[in-house]
């Protein structure tokens, strides 16, 4: 009878040892698909204009971006109207090496597939813009994206 | 008196630690998704090739100069009338549609505008000619864009409405859902062959 007579008062304590080990593997998962901006920018990020009739890109893998925007250094000079490949400045003549470049690291079926986003500060001038269309146009890069963000552009 | 065992570390801020790190991470990730207007280039044309003639009534001509200033069909305009002006050109009607691998289209049956005789004969003839000015500010460039893409979708939206009792809009999510569906497949392209978008961009003036 004393078996019974045993038992304790008040809640068992819950084990949380286990915790720990369920946050460690969250803060892994995070820690892995977190993706670090892969080129740094040596432009100001771009002010993107805002628009409401703006369509997702998909498949990153395919995306290409060229950046539209002023230099962090002023050496560079002072308008929006810089462009960066990669992670240096450039003109739109190296466009065309670029976008071969890019077209490197996909196969060959995927190519007619790829889009270029053009991520331009809203204080660009469209000569630049209409520079670098040319440039894609001569090396049939014509899948293009004016990168916006979905907002009332009124 | 030094004490035989060793003493077992105090785990228990473990799960603090790793908390803070795990917010830290939550906070950072961005899972930012790429928009933007998505355009299609047309290809270069061959040296020797002849622009076709278009009449002067089926381009809806939208000027854009260095001073962000708009003049629509030789006419100043707002930002924000651009697209009513845009649709009804667009929608108007007037005449008889191109002829599409030997099948004339004949008239517009669906179109509700003016059907003015100055106006655009058939959406799939009606060609809107954006120019700019190498000064032109990127951001008006993309809004009047993004207008005149808004008058399309309106009107694909409006007639999308009318003959299947859905928005362009929802039955375009539908069909990226279910790409192999036929049916809705033949909706999407009839109703984008109603109103194709013809944007076309001049070679914009320089400034000098």
């Amino acid at each position: 009878m004393s078996k019974f007579r045993k038992k304790k008062k008040g809640m068992p304590a819950v084990n949380t040892a286990a915790l720990p080990d369920i946050v460690f593997m969250l803060l892994f998962f995070f820690m892995v698909t977190t993706t670090m901006r892969e080129t740094d920018l040596k432009l100001e990020a771009p002010r993107l204009p805002s628009a409401t009739e703006v369509k997702k890109l998909e498949h990153k893998s395919l995306v290409t971006t060229i950046y539209v925007s002023k230099a962090k250094d002023s050496k560079y000079g002072v308008g929006y109207n810089k462009i960066q490949l990669n992670d240096k400045i450039a003109s739109a003549d190296d466009v065309p090496a670029f976008i071969m470049n890019s077209r490197e690291k996909v196969s060959e079926a995927e190519i007619p597939f790829m889009t270029t986003s053009i991520k331009a500060d809203k204080e660009s001038n469209v000569g630049t813009i209409t520079d670098i269309r040319l440039k894609l146009r001569d090396v049939n890069a014509l899948k293009i994206s004016y990168s916006a963000s979905k907002g009332g552009g009124n | 008196m030094a004490r035989r065992e060793n003493p077992e570390i105090n785990a228990g801020s473990m799960a603090d630690i790793a908390f803070l790190l795990l917010i830290f991470f939550l906070v950072t990730t961005t899972m930012n998704v790429d928009s933007g207007i998505s355009k299609k280039l047309s290809e270069k044309p061959p040296p020797d090739y002849v622009p076709p003639i278009i009449k002067e009534k089926n381009i809806f001509e939208v000027n854009i100069n260095r001073n962000n200033e708009l003049l629509v069909e030789d006419a100043r305009m707002e930002i924000k009338e651009l697209k009513e002006a845009a649709k009804a050109f667009i929608d108007n009607g007037g005449g008889e549609g191109k002829v599409e691998n030997g099948i004339a289209t004949g008239p517009c049956t669906y179109c509700k505008g003016e059907k003015s005789e100055s106006s655009s004969d058939h959406p799939n003839k009606a060609i809107i000619s954006v120019q700019s000015d190498r000064g032109t500010d990127y951001g008006t460039y993309l809004k009047v864009q993004n207008e005149l893409l808004k008058a399309y979708t309106e009107l694909r939206n409006r007639l999308a409405m009318e003959r299947y009792g859905i928005s362009f809009d929802e039955l375009e999510e539908a069909y990226k859902k279910a790409r192999t569906d036929e049916s809705l497949k033949k909706k999407v392209e009839d109703i984008k062959l109603a109103y194709p978008q013809i944007i076309s961009d001049a070679e914009p003036t320089s400034a000098n």
